[in-house]
């Protein structure tokens, strides 16, 4: 999608994720203040719920549509909708028009996902920021999320991250290897799956950073599930908190 | 841990020492693939993207650029049949060793071979048949199956590969020096060269405008194949057309970097038709056969992007599941992703046998990222996997957690909100007790972070007052 075709502007609303709106409330909060902090004003909308993704991955597409309806109705596409997670942007791109290809109200959805961005990618590409103030002092691993593959998150992410002061990006083996998450993936291949996340864990934290960052919860949600049955917590972050931190930090100095 | 899903079966159970193998050597190619391309090329994805596109524009037009390579083959002296399937390839490559009067047939490497079951029919039929690429050889010896489209036994070692040898009285003892087993397996082969009255190769492209085939591999066994005998047979998938010889430079580039990380397949031949009269070698017959197997109706369906493949592996290669799993994890010719997508089509009426091998993805991507046309991998498991549910296969959603009350849920912003309430129960209950099958297959190694339902949008009501006060 060209930059131009997307919908831009402060006014924004936030599509929390349901994994935000379930476990990870920290993320969706700090999204609101990043988002503050570069002169957003940011407005939730009530009715959100999820968007979709789940089933879509599962085959179901017939239960996807009546979820993407609900979404769709509950956003107004003349704003930007800023997700904190690469994988929901992703399904809203490109998993609502393979979704929708044969229906007719395909139109009405995709005026919906040009709306549509991810954080950091909205920060870089929808506004322009082209550096984060404040201060963050760490040695971070952060994840390359798998979806983020063809969108400009990933980029953005380390652009910013890596302009924060105090901010150690380290590199990794094998960084295109995914987390082992994939949805249902992970219930219906839980052997793989774990076996997917072990090796993961041992590649972020072959260089004993301090945090390992991500774009998305549901990689860390599988992460650090594994790390913490293991015994080995991870120090997550999500870039949102880091940026958010860095803020922090900086008014404090 | 149970599962009810065979791949992932497949994958706890196999011995460590294949799972290293495979990911040792998946891992290398991926490098190698990597650093080749990047020395060669500026912007090795718009290469990528162009070779997507020919070969795409091929397929929206395969009957032109088809009947034209057929044309050409025809003036360069070639005879071209036509296979609808399997059985009728395998019987007019019968035919054509009885009008020679042949008895005796060397392989080339060929994955369209292996698709057909060539070996087992021709033996049937009192016909020998000898695979003389290295590792399809030693397959065809343990009567076992490549697990890799392009290294066919990666999933063994050398220890296996001399026990194997030495069970076939290939050479007078038992011996797993790599340099006696090649040099083994060479003057066994050598031999059979000469001996074979038919040499079958596979094809990697033809061009329509010149009729010409290009053929590459690594060990020049396509070369000897069709060096030592009066019949050449060349096997073809129908999609393997290319409109020009231009558009084959663009491929080869791509086939070998992608495959093996080498800036060109140690053997690439190019092959016009058979022996012309002032040449004074080669085979005096050539017939090419066009094979069909399901083509025709994938290139009609919402899946015929993966008739752009060339077979160059490196979508196995990288597949974080592959790499667990192994090809043989995959029971088809085609393991990995191209084979997730394209067994369960090639299956025909089979196709539910198949239909659990789209699930064998995380959907991550990576192999539409390395794929060297551009192939939109993870979109054609998603497409096998709607299908799948839309048919009501059971075995493509076994284990997958029932997605219709959670629509529900998620489409009634009041029934969401309840529940976001009531999950808080889920922090007190241990989830190994929950008997829900997905939640047990998740929290075996794995825990839940805690459940924090509705806790931002509180926040949020709370920091909005603030704001406005
Ligand atoms: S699908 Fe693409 S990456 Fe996989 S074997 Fe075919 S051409 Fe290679």
């Amino acid at each position: 999608m060209s930059q131009t075709e997307r919908t831009t502007g402060t006014q924004v609303q936030l599509m929390m994720t349901c994994l935000c709106d379930t476990f990870f409330d920290s993320v969706a909060q700090a999204t609101v203040e990043v988002l503050e902090h570069v002169g957003c004003n940011v407005e939730v909308p009530e009715a959100q719920t999820c968007c979709g993704q789940p089933a879509f991955n599962s085959g179901d597409w017939d239960s996807t549509r009546k979820v993407v309806r609900h979404t769709c109705k509950t956003f107004d596409a003349r704003k930007p909708t800023i997700l904190p997670s690469g994988s929901c942007a992703h399904m809203v791109a490109h998993g609502y028009d393979l979704a929708f290809e044969k229906e007719d109200d395909l139109g009405e959805v995709q005026t919906f996902s040009k709306s549509v961005w991810e954080l950091c990618d909205f920060l870089v590409n929808g506004l322009g920021v082209e550096r984060w103030p404040g201060r963050f002092d760490a040695k971070i691993s952060l994840h390359r999320s798998c979806h983020t593959r063809g969108t400009q998150t990933y980029q953005s992410a380390v652009k910013l991250l890596s302009s924060i002061e105090g901010v150690e990006l380290v590199e990794f083996d094998e960084s295109e290897q995914c987390c082992g998450f994939g949805g249902t993936f992970s219930v219906a291949y839980p052997n793989t799956s774990v076996s997917m996340g072990k090796l993961k864990i041992e590649m972020l934290t072959a260089s004993k950073p301090d945090i390992v960052g991500a774009v998305d919860m549901a990689c860390m949600m599988h992460l650090s599930g594994i790390a913490q049955k293991q015994g080995r917590p991870l120090n997550k972050l999500h870039v949102a908190e880091i940026l958010m931190k860095a803020l922090r930090n900086g008014q404090k100095q | 841990m149970k599962t009810k899903q065979p791949i992932d079966a497949f994958a706890r159970d196999l011995p460590r020492e294949v799972r290293e193998s495979v990911y040792v050597s998946s891992k290398a190619k991926y490098d190698k693939r990597l650093d080749s391309l990047n020395q060669s090329y500026t912007a090795p994805d718009s290469i990528r993207k162009l070779a997507g596109q020919i070969k795409q524009h091929t397929l929206e037009n395969l009957p032109t650029y088809l009947g034209s390579a057929v044309e050409q083959l025809e003036k360069n002296g070639a005879k071209v049949h036509f296979a609808k399937d399997g059985q009728e390839a395998n019987e007019t490559i019968l035919e054509i060793m009885r009008g020679v009067g042949a008895t005796k047939l060397i392989k080339s490497k060929s994955m369209v071979s292996e698709e057909i079951h060539l070996n087992p029919f021709l033996e049937k039929h009192g016909c020998e048949s000898i695979e003389s690429d290295l590792g399809e050889f030693i397959v065809q010896l343990d009567n076992d199956m490549p697990s890799h489209i392009v290294t066919p036994i990666v999933h063994k070692n050398r220890k296996q590969i001399a026990t194997t040898f030495q069970k076939a009285g290939i050479g007078e003892d038992y011996n797993d020096d790599p340099q006696t087993i090649t040099r083994r397996a060479r003057s066994f082969l050598r031999q059979k060269y000469i001996e074979a009255e038919v040499g079958l190769t596979g094809g990697n492209f033809v061009s329509a405008e010149s009729g010409r085939i290009a053929l590459v591999t690594n060990e020049g066994n396509a070369r000897f194949s069709i060096s030592a005998n009066k019949t050449h047979i060349a096997l073809i998938g129908i999609e393997k057309v290319v409109p020009s010889d231009k558009d084959m430079a663009v491929l080869l580039n791509l086939l070998a970097r992608s495959a093996t990380g080498q800036q060109l397949t140690v053997y690439t031949q190019f092959i016009n038709g058979p022996k012309a009269a002032k040449q004074p070698d080669g085979p005096e017959n050539m017939h090419v056969i066009f094979l069909d197997n399901e083509r025709s109706n994938i290139l009609g369906s919402e899946f015929k992007e993966i008739l752009r493949c060339i077979r160059c592996g490196a979508c196995l290669n990288v597949c974080p599941i592959y790499r667990q799993s192994s090809g043989h994890a995959y029971r088809a010719v085609y393991p990995g992703p191209v084979g997730a997508v394209l067994s369960p089509l090639l299956a025909g009426k089979k196709y539910p046998d198949y239909a659990d091998l789209p699930k064998a993805s995380s959907l991550c991507g990576a192999c539409n990222e390395v794929c060297p046309v551009d192939i939109p991998l993870p979109e054609l498991l998603l497409r096998h996997r709607n299908k799948a549910k839309q048919e009501g296969i059971k075995k493509a959603s076994a284990g997958t957690p029932s997605m219709a009350g959670w629509s529900v849920l998620c489409s009634s912003p009041a029934m969401w909100k309840t529940s976001l309430r009531a999950g808080k129960a889920m922090d007190y209950i241990s989830l190994n007790l929950i008997p829900v099958p997905a939640v047990q297959a998740w929290a075996k190694e794995r825990t839940l972070p805690p459940f924090r339902g509705g806790k931002f949008r509180q926040w949020f009501k709370e920091h909005k007052r603030n704001k406005e006060a």
